[in-house]
């Protein structure tokens, strides 16, 4: 089976690099907003008690929707195709992005920032200087969870008309066509664990030294 | 809201569905989780195999483990609470060996010294010290299941999924939000009443 479901692929070479492809710029335009939305978010609520109360609660209830009814709801508010997946999965990658990066923010050692004070930084300067880069572990740890949150979601885009490999599988389902279902599947799985594992390594390489002092 | 007053059965037929569905691959999973976390908690190499194959059942997207289940099981209920509970084995797992870890050593030795064998040790006194943790897992691994369920639908698992696939093809917005809301809805039931418990235990403890 997996070796139909290869041979396909060598034969249907430009219809899996266009859902490859489509899945990749899905994923990847997502991410970029979300990181675009909820690192700047983070930064700005960090210091507003009530309206960091408010975000955080507005995003811990964005968290229990399942993604297929997010990605659902966009076909009755934006139509099909791929924007209205790209905003779907926008919404998907927010809630660990921005709580990653709020709790880091938060939770950054009091002495250092006692000691920012005592040197005489502002709050303006303390949160530049010293919170976001101690920080920045979680935040790049929330960006990781994302990424795969992101992969995964857009697996369900060719419900809305989205494309990209999970299309495969929804063929696969349909016509019950088993190697047509590991086109889509393998590479899926293939493609969330490489991230998981690069970042997990990045992760490693870059902060390995700030985690252990 | 035209279709939900009038379709209360079925309405009720797939929440009854999602709620069995999860709570059952939930179950299925804290059990497959006791076992291996009892076998793997003091054994450290072991530990870290199991959790390296757990972790990466974790990561795979759900429709591509479904799909991935379906050559071997067919459509239905069967892979999706295979799917399922094996996807919720890495955060009960998790939490059973942190439990079972966090009991210090001090304790065992008493309870040795008192004369207690392995398994009474296990049953008198590990587990009902991990339990506050244990009970953090299931509730963890349950509100995630409950949003994973619902794409189990597509490989005929039945459920709350099934609503939002008929709002998708048939374009009909409050299908979709009923399936939607009513899946939150759960998902939050269990949170706060599972936070609850947690507290409780922790409560009853000190």
């Amino acid at each position: 089976m997996l070796m139909t479901a290869f041979n396909w692929i060598i034969d249907h070479q430009p219809e899996f690099y266009q859902a490859l492809g489509q899945h990749l710029i899905m994923s990847g335009v997502s991410l970029a907003f979300a990181l675009a939305i909820g690192l700047p978010l983070a930064i700005l609520i960090i210091n507003r008690g009530g309206l960091a109360f408010a975000v955080i609660n507005i995003i811990n209830a964005l968290r229990t929707i399942p993604s297929l009814a997010i990605l659902a709801i966009m076909m009755p508010l934006l139509g099909i195709g791929l924007w209205p997946s790209i905003v779907a999965l926008t919404i998907l990658a927010l809630p660990p992005i921005l709580l990653n990066a709020f709790i880091g923010l938060r939770d950054v050692d009091p002495d250092a920032v006692e000691a920012a004070i005592g040197m005489g930084m502002s709050r303006g300067q303390v949160l530049r200087k010293i919170r976001v880069p101690l920080a920045a572990p979680a935040m790049f740890a929330g960006a990781r969870t994302a990424a795969v949150q992101v992969l995964a979601g857009a697996t369900l885009a060719p419900f809305i008309g989205g494309g990209g490999l999970g299309d495969f599988i929804a063929v696969g389902i349909s016509m019950m066509d088993m190697s047509r279902l590991l086109v889509g599947a393998v590479p899926i799985a293939l493609l969330a664990l490489t991230t998981e594992f690069t970042l997990g390594l990045a992760e490693k390489f870059f902060f390995a030294e700030r985690s252990t002092a | 809201m035209n279709w939900a007053p009038k379709n209360i059965p079925e309405i009720l037929t797939a929440t009854w569905q999602h709620l069995v569905l999860s709570v059952s691959s939930v179950l299925i999973g804290l059990l497959i989780a006791l076992i291996l976390g009892i076998i793997s908690a003091r054994r450290p190499k072991l530990y870290a195999v199991v959790l390296t194959i757990t972790g990466i059942i974790f990561v795979i997207p759900s429709l591509a483990l479904f799909a991935l289940l379906i050559p071997w099981l067919g459509l239905g209920t069967k892979p999706a609470l295979v799917g399922l509970s094996s996807y919720c084995l890495l955060i009960l797992l998790r939490n059973v060996v942190t439990g079972l870890r966090g009991v210090s050593a001090d304790v065992l030795d008493a309870a040795d010294g008192m004369g207690y064998s392995p398994w009474q040790r296990l049953i008198g006194i590990e587990l009902p010290l991990a339990l506050p943790l244990i009970v953090s897992g299931i509730r963890i691994a349950l509100v995630t299941v409950i949003g994973i369920a619902t794409v189990a639908a597509f490989i005929d698992g039945g459920g709350l999924g099934t609503i939002i696939l008929m709002g998708i093809d048939q374009n009909y917005t409050e299908k979709i939000l009923v399936g939607g809301i009513l899946t939150s809805l759960m998902a939050i039931f269990f949170d706060v009443v599972l936070s609850q418990a947690e507290k409780y235990l922790v409560r009853g403890r000190s």
